[in-house]
């Protein structure tokens, strides 16, 4: 039974993208939709790539996170700081200071996570104690496991703290370095490109760290834990200005470059729908999945449940940082409002709406949302603006009554479907299992 | 078929039990629990309902951490590694109580169970580049072999959720061969089958031993399964083992009969009644 030959799944995805993008691009440039509609289209991308993260997390691995917004939050004013005085002169005294000290406190971060994920202390205290075990008492050896253990970690923190400014100052150079040499307009494209990336990856260190003890809770639990991890980033941003005058705190971040076009929008939705697709199309997105679906048997499918689920929740993270980083360059001004609990269910009623584990059913939703939300401003009458905090919530009940796994539920389409795999005959006995036995357990390699 | 003997000097078997405890709170689900079984064995473990053979299996496979006692698993200690770790020296298990990812095709259902041995990184794998490709290609063409010697290949693309029950219990097996153990634990695989499907399931296992060189351990309710394939049984009461022998000692083993039974059919019965 030999399938016909049918086009690439891939051929009318790019079509019907590209044509989106044209389309908007041509409205705007005719000024056929107001300025005002072009923020809401690129707003609309924004909120798919933010969503797509936490559809990862909640739909595709299954974990309840009500922290979202948190990470949308983080990448959005770390984003922000390195773009706003890039080509002026305040914070820190020059241009490129904050892009290198967030630069040097990602790697600074990650070197520290490498050094105890490499010096394994858990393994070595309890070498230690069996050594012990047998000349001193119990508690005696507690005590040295555990000034041992704070030692390390102190060491390990110190040493992450000075390589911290170490790499600050090899990052300064080689940024100034680096804009010095770069004309003016390519420079700020890529200072806005390095900003979204950092967002995108402070995000994810962030979440990495915060999923680190969370994640073992069960979901329910997960979700109230993120929460208060939304919580308490609102309240850092609303005091941010104690510790970083610029983030202004509750009076608003201003002046910020608004580098955010519709270009750069799509564009990384598109990137980040590539990078989403392509993951969840591989070995480790199954492995993801199969978290979700069931974690005894995925364990005992030597699946490692507590890496899928820090891997997704970081990828998630990193999603949310990026669209966190384009929003704050879209209207130029951030404010902790933007990044409260409200807006932060946002995203988890565009995916719920569009179909958990289904990556389609976000970019549609979050179309869809941010359209209403405007679009009936525009309907309603003068006065009544309000109700639509009303009327959408109707329809959000209308769908969850009538359709409860959302629009498309776990359906696909055009390339971001399964690929088929591949039509074959199977001879017999099969070749490949004929490998396995001749090979070994490593059929793999064979 | 020679009984190796646990502890015995020097002689480690391939999977290998000592005093294995569990203790739930105040019940003792398992007590001093003593199994050797050889490499290409194929032992089985019964015993009445709550005598805690599955226990047993969550605790070689890492689920639960055992109270007290070692587990020895070709030359590795087992106990104190998570499940994942001891999938990856060669353990897989299916489970008694079908567990699917009920959601997920057939044949990605196979391909989970492959994700150890993938062979690509994290990066190739979202950028398609390297390895990624022939990898992924080869691995999709083992599962769907797997699945052809399961007679599974022509629902390759259906929900595991969609299955009949009985093509769900062979294809649980196929996903846990695909993690390509060398000891092999099934619980209760016949369990819900009809004789016909029991007969089909036996030759089955019987022909997976031998085909991948495997060393199975089973539990099973159903005595014709357990006295048809398997070579050596252990037979568990209340988390102890009561007995151990080929198929014909256990048949006339008085301690078993009044353990399945009752003690009033503990003599005089004869061994058919016990098997059937």
């Amino acid at each position: 039974m030999k399938r016909r030959f049918t086009i690439p799944t891939w051929i009318p995805t790019l079509v019907f993208a590209a044509a989106i993008y044209l389309a908007v691009r041509y409205a705007t440039q005719t000024e056929t939709i107001t300025r005002y509609w072009y923020q809401v289209i690129q707003f609309a991308a924004i909120t798919a790539i933010s969503a797509l993260g936490l559809n990862l997390i909640y739909g595709f691995n299954g974990q309840f996170s009500l922290g979202h917004v948190g990470f949308y939050a983080i990448g959005a004013y770390g984003s922000a700081l390195i773009t706003k005085d890039f080509g002026r002169n305040p914070w820190s005294g020059d241009r490129v200071g904050a892009l290198s000290w967030i630069i040097a406190a990602q790697l600074g971060i990650l070197l520290v996570l490498a050094a105890f994920r490499y010096l394994r202390i858990g393994r070595l205290r309890q070498r230690v104690r069996s050594t012990l075990a047998s000349s001193l008492q119990p508690h005696e050896c507690n005590v040295i496991c555990l000034l041992l253990t704070l030692a390390i970690t102190a060491l390990i923190l110190a040493a992450g703290y000075y390589a911290t400014i170490g790499l600050h100052w090899v990052a300064y150079r080689l940024n100034t370095a680096l804009y010095a040499a770069l004309p003016q307009k390519l420079g700020v494209a890529v200072n806005f490109a390095v900003a979204i990336l950092s967002g995108g990856t402070m995000a994810a260190l962030v979440s990495y760290l915060v999923g680190l003890p969370l994640l073992r809770l069960g979901s329910d639990y997960f979700g109230i834990a993120t929460l208060g991890f939304a919580i308490m980033m609102y309240t850092a941003l609303q005091n941010s200005d104690l510790v970083i005058e610029t983030m202004k705190g509750a009076r608003g971040m201003v002046g910020i470059p608004p580098y955010t076009t519709w270009t750069w929008a799509f564009g990384a939705l598109v990137v980040c729908a590539i990078i989403m697709r392509n993951l969840i199309r591989s070995s480790q997105g199954r492995a993801i999945i199969s978290v979700r679906e069931d974690e005894i048997a995925a364990r005992a499918m030597g699946i490692n449940v507590a890496q899928q689920k820090a891997m997704a929740f970081s990828f998630g993270g990193f999603f949310a940082g990026i669209a966190g980083a384009l929003f704050a360059h879209l209207y130029g001004f951030l404010h902790p409002s933007s990044f409260n609990m409200i807006k932060g269910f946002d995203p988890l009623i565009i995916i719920v709406f569009g179909g958990l584990g289904s990556m389609t059913g976000t970019i549609v939703a979050s179309i869809g949302f941010a359209l209403l939300i405007e679009g009936l401003r525009v309907i309603l009458p003068q006065g009544f603006e309000d109700w639509r905090f009303v009327i959408y919530p109707i329809l959000l009940l209308l769908v969850m009554l009538l359709r409860q796994e959302g629009l498309l539920g776990t359906r696909e389409w055009g390339w971001l479907r399964a690929p088929l795999p591949p039509d074959r005959d199977i001879p017999v006995p099969p070749r490949a299992l004929a490998a396995q036995r001749a090979g070994g357990n490593n059929s793999e390699e064979a | 078929m020679t009984d190796l003997q646990p502890g015995a000097s020097g002689v480690t078997a391939f999977l290998d039990i000592r005093d294995l405890t569990m203790q739930f709170g105040g019940l003792r689900a398992v007590s001093e629990f003593t199994m050797a079984v050889p490499e290409h064995g194929l032992y089985g473990l019964i015993g009445p309902n709550g005598a805690g053979k599955t226990t047993v299996f969550n605790m070689v496979t890492g689920l639960y951490q055992p109270t007290s006692g070692e587990i020895h698993f070709d030359g590795h200690i087992v106990n104190g590694l998570q499940p994942h770790e001891i999938t990856h020296l060669g353990i897989a298990r299916t489970f008694q109580n079908i567990r699917l990812f009920r959601n997920l095709t057939v044949l990605d259902n196979v391909r989970i169970a492959y994700h150890q041995h993938a062979g690509y990184a994290l990066l190739e794998a979202v950028t398609r580049l390297g390895r990624f490709r022939r990898q992924e290609r080869l691995l999709t063409e083992q599962a769907q072999d797997f699945l052809a010697v399961f007679g599974l290949h022509d629902r390759q693309l259906e929900l595991a959720k969609n299955l009949p029950y009985g093509e769900q219990r062979r294809l649980e097996i196929a996903r846990a061969l695909a993690a390509q153990p060398r000891l092999l634990l099934l619980d209760e695989p016949a369990a819900g089958m009809n004789p016909n499907e029991t007969e089909t399931l036996m030759q089955l296992i019987r022909f997976v031993h031998d085909e991948f060189n495997l060393t199975i351990l089973l539990i099973e309710h159903q005595m014709r399964v357990v006295m048809g394939i398997c070579e050596w049984i252990t037979v568990m009461d209340f988390g102890q083992v009561i007995a151990r022998g080929t198929a014909d000692d256990i048949q006339s083993n008085t301690q078993v009969i009044e353990a399945y039974l009752g003690k009033q059919f503990g003599k005089g019965l004869t061994s058919d009644a016990a098997a059937s």
